[in-house]
This record gives C-alpha cells, structure tokens and sequence, in this order.
C-alpha cells in the first residue's frame, strides 16, 4: 500500500497524540530524517507543556459558589425533553431507513422530513417535481428549511437582527427585489435574523423569528416566476410543522412553525398586510 | 451518570477557557460561564445524549462571548486566515520584548489563542475544536499551525528561553519575526 505523504497537520496531530499508532510510526521514521522538522515538532510539544503547567493550575482553585446552582428546577424538565428528541430523532433514522423511499437526501434527518416523504412523494422526486403546484414545493421547501434552521442553537442565521439593515441590503440585493423583514412585534414575535437559501428558481430569503418562550417561527421568501398566477391563502400541515403560504405578484411567501393553524394565520396575515399595505 | 453533575465537572475548564477568552479579566470570566451554565440548562435538549459535554459547552460560551462582544459594533467582515498576519494588535510599547509565556499569548491573534489553547490544554481533538468554535477543519489546522509558528517564534525572542533554541533555527527567517519587527 501507497503511504501519504506526512503533511502539515499529521506532524499537528503528531504532536497532540491524535494519530493512529501506523500513522504516529510513519511520521516517526519521517522526523528521523528531518531533523528540521523534529526541532519543530520538538518546539510545539514544549509549548504544549508550558501551556499546561500555565494553565492547569486554575483548575484547582475553588469555584465561587454562585456557580455551583445551575437551575436544578429546569432540570428535571429538559432532561426528559432531551431524551424525547433523541428518541424521536433515532426513530426518525429508521424510519426513514425503512421506508426506503425517503432516499438518500432524507438519511439520518430529522423525522418531520421522513414524514414529509411519505405524504408528499411526488414533491422530494426530481422527475415527478413539475406535477406539484408551484404552492406546494414552495409549502415544502419552506418546511424542510424551517425544520433544518430552526433547532440550530448555534447559527440559525447567517445575518442577526442586530444588523438588519445589512440583512435587508444582503437579501434583497440577491434576490433582486426590494425586501425587509416584516415586524411581527405586535404578535409576539421578534426578529433573530435571516439568510439566503437556494430555492428552485434562485436565491430565497429565510426569517427567523421567536417568540418569548424561544418558539421560532420562520418566513420563507421567495421569487417566483412572474407568469405563476397568485393564489389565496393555503394551509399545509408537514409532520409537526404548520405552513401557511401564498403567492402575491410573483412572490412566494411560506410561514412555518411548529403552531396551529389559527396562530400561523394570525401571523400570515400581519405579513401580509405588511408587504401590502392599504 | 448524573448531568448535574457532569455539567458542574466542567465548571473549572469553563472559567478557565472563559478567562482566556477575556484576557485574565476574572469578574467577568465568571459572569461569562454563569452565562453559559444557564444557556446550556435552557439548551440541554440540544445536546446529544452520550456526546461529550466539554466541545458542547465551550461551543455555547465561545458564542455568547461573540455575541456579547460584538454588541453595539459595526458588523465586521470576516478575513482569510491569510490575513490576520498584517491585523496583530500593535503592541503598546515601543519596545516589544516578550517576556514570558502569558506575554507571547497575547500577541497571538485571538482565533489562532483559542485554537491552540483548545488543542494544548484542554486538549479536545481537533475535530471537537472544530465543532466548538463552529469552523471546518481545515481553519482548525491552519490557525494552530499559524499560532504554533507565531509562539515559537515569539518564545525565541524572550529572554529566557532564547539560548535553547537559537541555534536550531538562525537559518530561517520566520516570517511571524518579521512582521513583528515591522509592528514595533
């Protein structure tokens, strides 16, 4: 067998004993060789130690006691919270796995998908895609983008609410209409931010939203071609997700949360009065 | 195990980490992890039971003290790596002597601090490093191997150290030298 050449990061790895025992041979029979790159080696191991002999000593001193009470209340709550979704999502695997139809887009996704597949085929098949409405793949991708960004606790969007003036600017200068994020203040909801997606027909803007309990709420925008008619109102329920969605002078717009229909309406219709306004 | 008491196991490397991030600013290292600690309680359904805590964690505390410190700017662009060599903080002395240790990480820049403090002492594989700071590997590896570079090189100009190593290397010019000498 063909050995690799020892690149930059294995003599890394090297060094923080993250190799495997043939690689961690290898790199050894190649820094006896280059003894350049031992020094080198040599160097950041000693700076390893130095780091720890610096650092470890504040483990040891003792912790001020306002930060031993984490909030035991809550505890109890989102530990049985945390082992529904991960009950949930395992039995959102094999599902999906059994199902076989979900494919290989739907592997190892959240369960809401897996449903997804099976109530709407049709939808998730690249030759079967044009006999869905222009409604309905818009109800669907708005899902599926709801339900992938909106549990992410560490990016659900790429430009915060903090600088939505470069948010707007961002978005509606790729989606080459003039957008901004409606205010759902007066609902209950408030801004967390937004980010560009890649619809079916080109750029497509999503809003974040949450409410105060932390419920996100997402606004999906879409440009869609000018000679799709408009249509009223529609109501799509996909696995525990709610979308309300219409089509307004070539635009698409989908409304997802994990809400009945009432509040989704509630909300669909402050945005659209909104974007236009009387 | 219990996940009280796993999570209150963190707490040392927490306040560690938190006062790197903050440059040894203790107060508000504290505030920082009791921020944290509430925010991953809030979260806990997030996390994956069975995954280690710590990479978790330090991801949520990396993140509030971006947020917190981003607060009330302008929004920054993000640089290549390649770039971060010509934004070192200038130093405020006219002379730039390193001192010791503590001295030559403070003049790392802060990504390339936090990545080889990540990997040096608390020691997370680099693919938890990666999870942590919500960057792909490859930034990972290139910022430890430009922070590496740039301590080695900071080390050999401190006084007690200089006589070890200066033979090894009066060959290369380091660039990371260099560039320092141009800062001063």
């Amino acid at each position: 067998m063909n050995r690799s050449p020892i690149s930059e990061a294995d003599l890394h790895a090297y060094v923080d004993n993250q190799l495997s025992s043939a690689r961690r041979i290898e790199v050894e029979a190649f820094l006896a060789a280059r003894p350049d790159e031992a020094a080198r080696v040599a160097a950041y191991r000693r700076q390893n130690q130095q780091l720890q002999h610096l650092f470890d000593p504040l483990l040891d001193e003792p912790i001020p006691p306002h930060l031993q009470q984490p909030s035991r209340v809550a505890t109890r709550l989102n530990l049985r919270l945390a082992a529904v979704v991960t009950w949930v999502f395992v039995g959102g695997i094999v599902g999906s796995v059994a199902g076989g139809m979900a494919g290989w887009q739907l592997r190892g996704s959240p369960p809401m998908l897996a449903q997804m597949s099976s109530q709407m085929p049709r939808v998730t098949e690249p030759l079967g895609a044009q006999q869905a409405t222009v409604g309905e793949r818009l109800a669907w991708r708005a899902a599926v983008a709801h339900a992938v960004y909106s549990p992410d606790t560490r990016r659900p969007v790429e430009i915060g609410a903090d600088q939505e003036d470069q948010l707007v600017a961002w978005l509606s200068k790729r989606l080459g209409v003039k957008l901004k994020p409606p205010s759902l203040k007066a609902q209950g909801y408030e801004l967390i931010g937004g980010r560009l997606l890649p619809g079916s027909e080109g750029p497509v803007a999503q809003f974040m939203y949450h409410d105060a309990k932390g419920k996100r709420l997402t606004l999906y925008v879409s440009g869609e071609r000018q000679d799709k008619q408009d249509t009223a109102f529609h109501f799509a329920t996909e696995g525990p997700i709610g979308v309300f969605y219409w089509i307004d002078n070539g635009m698409g717009y989908a409304i997802s949360a994990g809400s009945n229909k009432n509040e989704l309406a509630r909300v669909a219709l402050a945005v659209y009065n909104q974007i236009n306004p009387k | 195990m219990n996940l009280d008491a796993e999570i209150e196991a963190c707490i040392p490397r927490l306040r560690r980490y938190a006062r790197v991030l903050l440059g040894g600013h203790h107060a508000s290292a504290d505030d920082l992890v009791q921020d944290t600690l509430e925010r991953a309680w809030r979260k806990i359904h997030f996390w994956r039971w069975g995954s280690d805590l710590r990479p978790w964690l330090f991801g949520i505390m990396h993140n509030l003290h971006v947020d917190q410190s981003r607060r009330g700017q302008i929004s920054t662009q993000s640089l290549d790596d390649t770039e971060f060599e010509a934004s070192v903080p200038p130093s405020q002395d006219d002379m730039l002597v390193i001192q010791n240790l503590q001295d030559a990480l403070r003049h790392l820049h802060e990504d390339q601090r936090t990545v080889v403090l990540l990997v040096a002492v608390e020691q997370l594989s680099y693919q938890d490093v990666a999870r942590t700071l919500g960057i792909p590997l490859g930034t990972v590896m290139s910022r430890l191997s430009r922070g590496r570079t740039r301590l080695r090189a900071l080390m050999e100009d401190c006084p007690q150290t200089s006589g070890q190593t200066s033979g090894q290397i009066s060959g290369q010019a380091s660039p990371v030298a260099i560039s320092m000498k141009i800062i001063k």
